[in-house]
């Protein structure tokens, strides 16, 4: 094999390489997506909570907090990080408990931390 | 690692875990501090404090055989389980066992349901499927039954109902153990049982017969510890075609003895669901009374009938109101809510409003918008309200403390209940009850004097004052008949020690049972107040 054909099949290993990580990491988006959707979305997505009160239980906790200069829905963050989120997951926060690996495995929650940090800036 | 069970040598302790290793997968044996810490209660009132119930290791099967082999195991080392449904049991103990070292048997893993009929209307379910999941089977297979659901939709039937929880929409469903019908149990020494119809092999008819023939044994695995429970059946309503509601107010404050008697009538009748008894005065959800009402409540002596009935006059509304809830034929419906105003215009100056009208299926964007969805059999989280930080409460706390006492379904209990509790808490210093609190409704033939105390996990005073409080009501409820429904594991061996007639008869034949049926003492030390043999009267 010359030097030619070396550098070309280093490319091509490359390329497929970081196609397949790039496709693992939509893959592993998609999961911290449905994730999110199981555990998360009941208190922390978009809707109406208690007798029509206008926001959901996490949703207007973060409303309270931010006071409008972050986002009050987790899903349009684009500050946290990943630190943050394995930590309010592992430890609660007020009145949001802790949540057990059968619940939020640790692979789920890497997921997770994917989903929700996919807008971040690099 | 931290924690050993009581009485167990640190060599048995070790051989126990190899061998739930070998049994259930060594990635399902949990034993690091950080993985067995999110075993704790969330909402301990002992939280960072000696006396908080923590558990030693935590074991996640995944089928009946697999919790067979840890109860079998845990005989031969004698080692305390305690199990768990989806372990979501806050302000009543969480995850956490009764007795400190106690390895959790988290039953989350095991999430099947097994069987939904729609058209003789029951479910059988593993511990691990939550109330969300099973209503999610329940759409997306189209099927023509509505579920029961308790306020949070992440527990777990099995685990709701053992530990006697409770919902929201008609009669009996609302009692979630009454409506359970067949277990499968394994019991202390391992083996498999199935109760009622489930002991005749092949029965047709497990999930709709609940006695089958002999005693009935069912009740002794609710808030129990004669085995765990693998499987339960569970009655489920027929979809009905609508739902309305209607909303009585009524003048007076005395005006609630015969409000409460009239709902009594309609909803023994089978015309009503579960009725939500308010006080227009203000409080709950809207935020604080305004500052007049908020002098008036706090008055060293109790505002009379004529100071509140004033007020509310003043301001021009009512002292109280009641949600009826009306489920069936559009027609009947209808008519059911004609029939209660008619009926009810008997307490002078009582005034009437219909509230909300669906018919059913309601599409998933409709669900989504309706306000009271527990009502209405769709799981939510919404009721995380009370106590979160929101725009109406800056201040949040770290969880609470549930304090559920039963008294009579009459007026007349309401007023006493208020007063004599209210006592107590003004003088404990903690803000809750009042002349405005009203009872939970959930059970079909009882109240519920429910007060939720504050808890910290920064602030040590808090929890003290909590449990003081707790501590303290519970004796002068039980002194005016009122027992607690459900108890945190804290406060187990307090409220079963109340229960105490004829020298404590009840929990003598319970130690008595146990003794037979677990020699050992291994499932759920503590739990419901019965102890085994080797920890009874110590303090655990």
């Amino acid at each position: 094999m010359n030097r030619v054909m070396v550098t070309t099949l280093v490319i091509l290993v490359a390329a497929v390489s970081r196609g397949a990580l790039a496709q693992d990491h939509v893959q592993q988006q998609q999961r911290g997506r449905q994730v999110f959707q199981y555990w998360c979305v009941p208190c922390h997505g978009s809707g109406s909570g208690l007798m029509g009160i206008p926001y959901l239980p996490g949703t207007g906790a973060l409303m309270a907090k931010y006071q409008g200069t972050l986002p009050a829905l987790l899903e349009e963050r684009t500050d946290m990080s990943p630190e943050l989120i394995r930590t309010l997951v592992r430890n609660g926060i007020t009145i949001m408990p802790f949540f057990r690996k059968t619940e939020v495995s640790d692979t789920d929650l890497d997921a997770l931390v994917a989903y929700l940090t996919r807008n971040n800036k690099k | 690692m931290a924690l050993l069970p009581k009485d167990v040598s640190a060599a048995d302790f070790s051989a126990a875990l190899t061998k739930f290793e070998t049994a259930i997968g060594q990635q399902w044996v949990f034993t690091r501090d950080e993985d067995v810490a999110l075993y704790r209660d969330a909402y301990s009132p002992f939280w960072g404090e000696p006396d908080e119930r923590l558990p030693s290791a935590a074991v996640a099967p995944d089928t009946v055989e697999q919790v067979q082999q840890i109860v079998r195991i845990a005989n031969q080392h004698k080692i305390p389980l305690y199990p768990i449904s989806t372990g979501k049991n806050l302000g009543y103990g969480g995850s956490a066992p009764n007795l400190s070292g106690s390895v959790v048997v988290d039953l989350k893993r095991m999430n099947r349901v097994l069987e939904v009929d729609d058209k003789r209307h029951f479910a059988l379910v593993e511990p691990g499927v939550a109330y969300f999941d099973l209503y999610r089977h329940i759409q997306e297979k189209k099927l023509n039954v509505w579920i029961d659901c308790p306020d949070p939709g992440w527990g777990s039937p099995v685990g709701n109902s053992l530990d006697h929880g409770v919902g929201y929409t008609f009669g009996a469903f609302r009692d979630h153990f009454g409506s359970h019908c067949g277990m499968e149990v394994v019991l202390p020494n391992g083996e498999i049982m199935r109760t009622g119809m489930g002991a005749l092999p092949g029965a047709k008819s497990w999930q709709e017969y609940r006695y089958g023939f002999g005693p009935s044994v069912d009740g002794l695995f609710s808030q129990g510890n004669f085995g765990i429970v693998t499987k339960m059946g569970f009655w489920l309503l027929p979809q009905p075609e609508s739902y309305l509601s209607g909303i009585v107010t009524v003048p007076r404050r005395r005006d609630l003895i015969p409000l409460v008697e009239h709902v009594n009538y309609l909803e023994d009748s089978g015309l009503i669901g579960q009725p939500e008894y308010t006080s227009p005065l203000g409080g709950g959800l809207g935020g604080p009374p305004d500052r007049a009402l908020a002098a008036l409540l706090s008055k060293p002596q109790w505002p009379t009938d004529a100071e509140l009935d004033g007020y509310a006059q003043q301001k021009g509304v009512g002292v109280w109101s009641v949600t009826l809830q009306f489920y069936g034929p559009a027609k009947t419906v209808q008519a059911n809510w004609e029939y209660a105003k008619e009926r009810m215009s008997q307490i002078p100056g009582a005034q009437f409003r219909d509230g909300e009208r669906y018919r059913f299926p309601l599409s998933p964007e409709e669900a989504a918008k309706v306000p009271h969805k527990v009502a209405l059999g769709i799981p939510n989280m919404a009721i995380f309200m009370i106590g979160a930080r929101s725009p109406l409460n800056p201040t949040p706390q770290d969880g609470h403390l549930w304090f559920a006492p039963v008294i009579p379904r009459t007026g007349e209990a309401i007023f006493e209940a208020q007063e004599a509790m209210s006592k107590v808490y003004r003088e404990v210093g903690v803000n809750v009850g009042g002349p405005l609190q009203l009872p939970q409704t959930w059970h079909p033939r009882t109240f519920v004097m429910l007060v939720g105390f504050p808890l910290s996990r920064s602030d040590p005073q808090i929890n003290k004052r909590s449990r003081e409080a707790f501590e303290r009501v519970a004796q002068v409820a039980a002194e005016h008949g009122w027992g607690e429904y459900r108890s945190p594991p804290a406060f187990a061996d307090l409220i079963a020690g109340l229960y105490s007639y004829n020298n404590h008869a009840l929990r003598r034949f319970a130690e008595t049972l146990k003794d037979a049926v677990d020699p050992n003492g291994i499932i759920a030390a503590g739990r419901g107040g019965v102890w085994p043999r080797h920890l009874r009267g110590s303090k655990a």
